[in-house]
């Protein structure tokens, strides 16, 4: 990574002032459009300031595993493909890559908001698997959010096809929803010297000391957390970050 | 929401299925300079969850354009070996392995003084020969003392536990059954036994209030784990003198 304007970006929020006139702990313009693309089941797209993520989910009919013979399954996915910034490669997804995916499953599985034993159709025999995949088009930071309420309006817009169980195959007649009971939301904390913020540009990313993503859900309580960088947080700062992603996940969980 | 295998009860009588207090760890075991061929190495167990960690380096890294020129670059690598669970699980990597030793890399990186050590690496290996939750913790806890033993420069230990809310009381060290059934499960890490976190992962639903109880009780566990870290390092070197 580039970070010419690191000491610039931290001089700047040292002060209490960003870059783009935003007071720390103020969103950029967001947007989520659902139905974006058609050949998926249920879409999203969700624009933070220049940022861009494009979420689709996918159904698959799968065997359930020995240990669960009664639950559908749940897998989310996240490619940083090379078209949405210059530090994005070819290849298989990073480590970046896989701890975004991971830190948004969590934040959707932990909250209990898909109900595994619906998605069921035989016990043993056959059940939905939740195929949620996040393409980053344009990375100008705070990715997690924009994915995390990517997923989550993509989910809510799904529609579930039809399981042919005589041919084994899925028919593609779109109707009812996914059944999804919680809203959950992620909201990433970033401290920089001992200031924190949310909803950071790629370059206030590139000067963070370190972030702290927190899952909320609709009644307040908390469902995942996921601390990266490689800074620290002390609890009185810990606190603070929690309670600021209460409020901003409150804010971010409307646009659902 | 009843699991196939999950217990009643994880608490009875006041006491965890493994007969601990709500605020006990298992029996800790720490060792230094386990392993002869790595430059220092680590060994942490909690009860039946065993991690043994090895540092290599300061050395060259190769290929020449991954150094920095300023400092060394830190390698972390977190696997589990096949026989370490009761179903085996695949050798090499995974999304859940890349993770860990990502966010273990990212605690260990506060303590370092890489500046020392310009285009250098430093590898550290955490391998869990047997795992029963918290895992991640007993790891970094012996690559913590794998890096204090390989004489790296490094402004304190890192240590780490586990708490986590189980039939929803909060509790350290979570084991077993604990992880697979219990409600929420956390892994903190700090610097030098003070609330300094430089690990925090959390899976579960828990308050606020709840989160700020377990958290507190985590900070305490890792100053524990501190002291006993910096015990095993100053015996084993005092040892040598002799």
């Amino acid at each position: 990574m580039i970070n010419k304007n690191e000491s610039y970006v931290r001089k700047l929020i040292e002060d209490g002032t960003r870059e783009d006139g935003r007071g720390l702990t103020d969103f950029r313009e967001i947007s989520v459009k659902t139905g974006v693309i058609e050949t998926a089941e249920g879409s999203a797209e969700v624009k933070i300031g220049n940022t861009m993520v494009l979420v689709g989910v996918k159904m698959e009919v799968k065997e359930p595993y020995p240990d669960s013979p009664n639950e559908g399954g749940f897998v989310v996915d996240a490619e940083f493909v090379p078209l949405a910034s210059p530090d994005f490669e070819n290849g298989p997804p990073g480590e970046e890559a896989v701890e975004l995916a991971r830190v948004v499953d969590r934040g959707i599985r932990e909250s209990h908001a898909v109900d595994m034993e619906k998605l069921c159709i035989k016990e043993k025999e056959a059940a939905w698997t939740v195929h949620i995949d996040i393409h980053v088009l344009d990375h100008d930071g705070n990715l997690i959010d924009a994915a995390s309420i990517g997923a989550m309006a993509a989910l809510l817009d799904t529609k579930m096809p039809k399981w042919d169980a005589d041919n084994k195959k899925i028919i593609r007649e779109l109707k009812g929803k996914l059944p999804v009971s919680d809203k959950p939301v992620e909201i990433t904390v970033i401290k920089i010297g001992n200031k924190l913020l949310v909803d950071p540009t790629a370059e206030e990313e590139s000067a963070l000391d370190a972030r702290l993503t927190v899952a909320t859900l609709e009644n307040g309580e908390l469902c995942a957390m996921q601390k990266g960088g490689d800074g620290y947080f002390t609890v009185p700062e810990i606190q603070q970050a929690v309670e600021l992603a209460i409020d901003k996940g409150k804010e971010l969980r409307k646009l659902l | 929401m009843s699991k196939i295998g999950a217990p009643e009860k994880l608490i009875v009588n006041g006491k965890r299925l493994d007969g601990r207090e709500l605020k006990d760890f298992r029996p800790i075991v720490l060792e230094s300079g386990n392993l002869k061929r790595a430059l220092g190495s680590g060994l942490f167990n909690f009860g039946s969850t065993h991690a043994i960690a090895a540092v290599y380096g300061p050395r060259n890294l190769h290929p020449k354009w991954m150094q920095d020129p300023s400092r060394a670059v830190l390698r972390c690598t977190y696997t589990m070996a096949p026989f370490s669970t009761t179903e085996r699980s695949r050798p090499g990597h995974s999304r859940r392995s890349t993770e860990i030793s990502k966010v273990v890399k990212e605690a260990l990186s506060q303590v370092i003084f890489f500046e020392e050590f310009p285009k250098a690496v430093i590898d550290i290996f955490i391998e869990i020969v047997q795992a029963n939750a918290s895992t991640r913790c007993a790891g970094l806890n012996a690559a913590a003392i794998a890096l204090a033993d390989a004489g790296i420069p490094m402004r304190d230990l890192v240590s780490c536990c586990s708490v986590g809310k189980i039939d929803g009381k909060i509790a350290l060290d979570m084991a077993g059954l604990e992880d697979n059934f219990g409600d929420v499960d956390i892994a903190v890490a700090t610097v030098g036994g003070t609330d300094k976190v430089v690990l925090l992962q959390l899976d579960g639903i828990l308050s606020k209030e709840e989160f700020f109880e377990a958290i507190d009780l985590a900070v305490d566990g890792c100053a524990k784990i501190n002291d006993m870290q910096k015990k095993v390092l100053v015996e084993k070197y005092r040892g040598e003198e002799k």
